[in-house]
């Protein structure tokens, strides 16, 4: 990049706000996907959409790359600056700027952490349901953008379930309002959800307009061990055919089970082919109710143990097998691939049993936690990136276990996004057709091509 | 133009520093997860002030991507050591640990900066140090103006390395070493103790010094206050000036081997857990390793001791009327993992009642001499700690570690509050002190 250029974006946002050091710029050459590092040119942090808007007609005039950045904490390398360019990085983006509780909406800006969002609304007993792993740091505009999901997904859903508006820059700098507070609205294209979930190839999201839900009264955690995958499969369909719909509903298979138990010691038999974990919340009469029923469904399918939480000190103990799943996993080797491969949630067991078999077969270590009440599984790949050829095997390993999704019905990804690490089997999912129309979307919205080019559609 | 130093130079330099680090390194997945918990970054939220930017740099130079410049230097520099990305890391890397060897690689390819080259001469030289620290006592009223009813002093001229408005402590004009033979006899000794005093209680907070005697008389306990003790090595270390950092160690292990004794006391959570980590600093010399560990294993902060140890006597105790707050000094709560002993020290206070304030055990900003060179910085963190404070509706401050005191101290008449902030023994020799009067 010339200096005049970097001289022009420090006239736009001020000499402080524009980082230029190597230092600086290796420091945002990263996100927290394995293998995927490149150094920007600039990093500029805008304090307005104003000056966000004349970043993009400068940018998109000069055909210089944009890769919008938050906390930089997503698994797809989504916010790698693969072409250089440009890193905008929305940390001044902090406001919450209205929390409605006559519409149960909150205005926020996108820099905003989700917790702390949901810390404010909590305050007037609502929830933001989406909770990514991270949502302790992620921002507001990462999540959205990834269409981030969480623990709570089965029933209360994704990202996308909760953006009705959107403030977006596009690529040209035109500042576009979608959306509103309005909870029925048909006016037109489904803009925010196009912008939501667009891994920042579409626009930058500056303000986001998020739906409020009242936080649950009650709530009651189960554990389940079975030494049948599949008897745990049936119970996992036995109790949405009940018709409950429990907030979480976790499962760990043997791999994770024994890398837990050797590492947080929390009492898993190592011989348990699954355990499942279960949350349901509401009303606290429905909830004992729903608590009984899910404790029969697990009973009736032959659940080798069952336990449920009356304290929260006991659903602490309960939980800490799941929260254990990750760390345990990720100490066992430097490097850690959490991928999040999505099956119909019939299909969890045929997906575990894949997914064994292909770590098996290519002599990669895999564990697999995740979501099973909603068919969301994390298989979580541990090795060495500086070993070659080992990373030949996790690669075809990854590729086998993203076919097997495919195969299955399934999807690439059900709350991290595609961003570059799970391009290359797009077309797989999509076909030629739907690429088209999604490469078709980005050339009109982003002719000169300059948002976090080459990904999430590819080269267009 | 600098030398720029590549990871070649350092390579050859030393290469079991280098293959140590590369390993440890990469064991960081970038999660981001440290970003939830590092006040520095909450201020600046930029990546290079977080242990994930570190890493990452650290690999840099490493792999040859970068060379340990200034910048480098520098952003090694912005980390406050309080080792709260290293308790919330899922993959248990040792951030605080690897940061310092950072400023390490940096300290040997580059130097150190010359004002800490001027203070580290003066440390490596116990005599001279003490010395310039008395002299510091005799004159300090010409310079430092002293603020009425608390520990604290502003300066009356403009001081290199320091922000005109700050309060520190005032230097005593006798040192806590002075004013006491080395060996404290009591009646009937159920142990006998050396204390290991610290430089900021030896010739600042003399008074914390005189409460952890007075505490310990009062359980029957000889005290013994080796006089060749010297500054237990925590700021040379935390610069990354390792090979004097284990020079101190060493000094500090011989000397309190010569007396012998139960029991090694500290009254400050860094200086404490210095002592307890020698093993590691001293790690690849075999005698001095079990030497230092001899030592560590002796080792209590001083609630500690009273709790776990002595089961300290309740009976003489009388009351102290006011409300308390506790400040858990990062050393305590993450480096020693000591919080529950203050508490009970404070709870067995007649008259005392305690309020937890919100984040109790977040950093406040001190991180020893970085709120020297960081002082807005450290302010912004700071006020966050003192606002917590000010919703306890608290008189008093409790909190085991002299320069969060201090930072503490600061931050409250900056804000215009008038909270004391004290050690925690302090309070517990106050009430033996009313109990005295019933």
């Amino acid at each position: 990049m010339q200096n005049t250029h970097i001289e022009a974006l420090k006239k736009i946002v001020g000499q402080d706000h524009v980082l230029t050091s190597p230092e600086d710029l290796y420091t945002y050459s990263y996100d927290a996907t394995p293998g995927h590092a490149h150094m920007p040119e600039v990093v500029v942090i805008p304090g307005n959409t104003q000056e966000i808007s004349e970043i993009m007609k400068f940018a998109n005039e000069n055909k210089i790359p944009v890769y919008t950045r938050g906390s930089g904490t997503n698994l797809s390398a989504g916010t790698v600056p693969t072409k250089g360019g440009i890193v905008l990085l929305m940390a001044r983006f902090n406001k919450i700027i209205e929390v409605d509780l006559e519409n149960l909406v909150a205005v926020v800006e996108v820099g905003v952490v989700v917790a702390d969002l949901n810390d404010e609304v909590a305050k007037s007993g609502l929830i933001y349901p989406p909770d990514p792993g991270t949502v302790a740091t992620a921002t507001m505009g990462g999540t959205i953008s990834e269409n981030a999901g969480g623990l709570r997904g089965l029933k209360y859903g994704v990202s996308k379930h909760y953006v009705m508006g959107l403030e977006v820059v596009l690529a040209n700098g035109d500042i576009l309002k979608t959306g509103g507070k309005n909870v029925k609205d048909v006016s037109g294209y489904d803009m925010t959800k196009l912008f939501t979930g667009a891994e920042g190839t579409l626009g930058v999201l500056t303000r986001a307009i998020v739906k409020l839900v009242p936080a649950p009264e009650a709530r009651k955690s189960m554990m389940a061990i079975f030494k049948d995958l599949d008897d745990a499969g049936k119970a996992v369909s036995g109790i949405i055919a009940a018709k409950i719909i429990p907030a979480t509903l976790e499962i760990l298979d043997n791999a994770t089970i024994r890398t837990v138990e050797d590492y947080a010691k929390v009492g898993l038999p190592l011989d348990a082919e699954a355990v499942l974990l279960i949350e349901v919340d509401g009303i606290p009469e429905v909830v004992e109710k729903e608590a009984v029923k899910v404790m029969d469904v697990l009973k009736s399918n032959n659940a080798a143990e069952v336990q449920i939480a009356k304290t929260d000190a006991e659903r602490d103990q309960l939980w800490a097998a799941r929260r254990a799943a990750l760390p345990a996993l990720a100490k066992l080797r430097p490097t850690t691939y959490v991928e999040d491969a999505t099956v119909p949630r019939s299909k969890v067991p045929a997906f575990l049993k894949a997914v064994n078999d292909i770590a098996k077969r290519n002599n990669v270590t895999i564990g697999t936690f995740g979501h099973a009440g909603d068919g969301n599984m994390h298989p979580t790949i541990v090795c060495d990136l500086r070993n070659k050829e080992e990373m030949e095997r996790v690669y075809k390993a990854m590729d086998e276990m993203f076919k097997a999704a495919v195969e299955l019905n399934g999807t690439l990804s059900g709350e991290h996004g595609i961003g570059l690490g799970k391009l290359p089997w797009m077309e797989l999912q999509h076909g030629p057709q739907g690429m088209n129309a999604m490469k078709a979307i980005k050339r009109a919205l982003d002719p000169n091509l300059i948002l976090n080019p080459g990904k999430l559609v590819g080269e267009c | 133009m600098t030398k720029q130093i590549t990871a070649g130079d350092i390579n050859a330099h030393d290469k079991e520093l280098l293959n140590d680090l590369q390993d440890a390194l990469a064991n960081c997945m970038k999660c981001g997860n440290c970003m939830a918990v590092c006040p520095i970054y909450k201020e600046t939220s930029k990546e290079s002030s977080v242990a994930r930017g570190k890493i990452s740099l650290m690999e840099a130079v490493l792999n040859g991507t970068l060379p340990i410049t200034a910048g480098f230097d520098t952003i090694m520099a912005k980390c406050l050591n309080c080792k709260s990305c290293t308790s919330k890391c899922p993959c248990g890397v040792k951030a605080d640990e690897l940061i310092l060897r950072g400023r390490h690689a940096a300290v040997k390819a580059r130097g150190l900066h010359p004002i800490k080259k001027n203070v580290f001469r003066l440390l490596r030289n116990r005599q001279l140090f003490d010395f310039a620290l008395k002299m510091g006592g005799t004159f300090g009223p010409l310079t430092f103006k002293k603020i009425p009813g608390k520990m604290a002093a502003v300066s009356r001229f403009p001081m290199p390395g320091m922000d005109a408005k700050r309060a520190t402590a005032p230097i005593s004009s006798s040192p806590l070493r002075s004013q006491h033979p080395e060996v404290i006899k009591v009646a009937n000794p159920k142990f006998r103790v050396a204390f290991f005093t610290g430089c900021t209680i030896n010739y600042m907070y003399t008074d914390v010094g005189e409460s952890v005697i007075n505490v310990l008389k009062e359980n029957d306990v000889e005290v013994v206050i080796p006089g060749t003790q010297h500054c237990c090595g925590t700021p040379v270390y935390v610069s990354g000036d390792f090979d004097l950092a284990k020079e101190m160690a060493k000094k500090t292990i011989e000397t309190f081997e010569k007396f012998n004794v139960d029991y090694v006391i500290g009254a400050c959570g860094s200086c404490t857990e210095a002592l307890k980590e020698y093993p590691h600093w001293l790690h690849d010399d075999k005698e001095w390793h079990a030497r230092a560990e001899k030592i560590a294993k002796k080792t209590y902060e001083i609630s500690e001791f009273l709790v776990d140890v002595l089961d300290f006597r309740k009976d003489t105790l009388g009351p102290v009327n006011a409300t308390v707050t506790m400040h858990d000094p990062c050393h305590m709560v993450r480096g020693l993992k000591v919080t529950k002993q203050p508490r009970d020290v404070l709870k067995a206070i007649p008259g005392l009642n305690f309020v937890e304030m919100k984040d109790c055990d977040r950093c406040c900003g001190s991180g020893g001499s970085f709120s020297l060179a960081n002082y807005e910085l450290s302010r912004q963190i700071n006020d966050k700690k003192v606002a917590n404070i000010a919703n306890t509706k608290a008189d008093i401050v409790a909190t085991s570690c002299g320069t969060c005191r201090m930072h503490i101290q600061d931050g409250i008449l900056q804000n215009n509050m008038n909270q004391d902030v004290v050690h925690t023994v302090q309070l517990l020799d106050r009430a033996y002190q009313a109990g005295k009067r019933k």
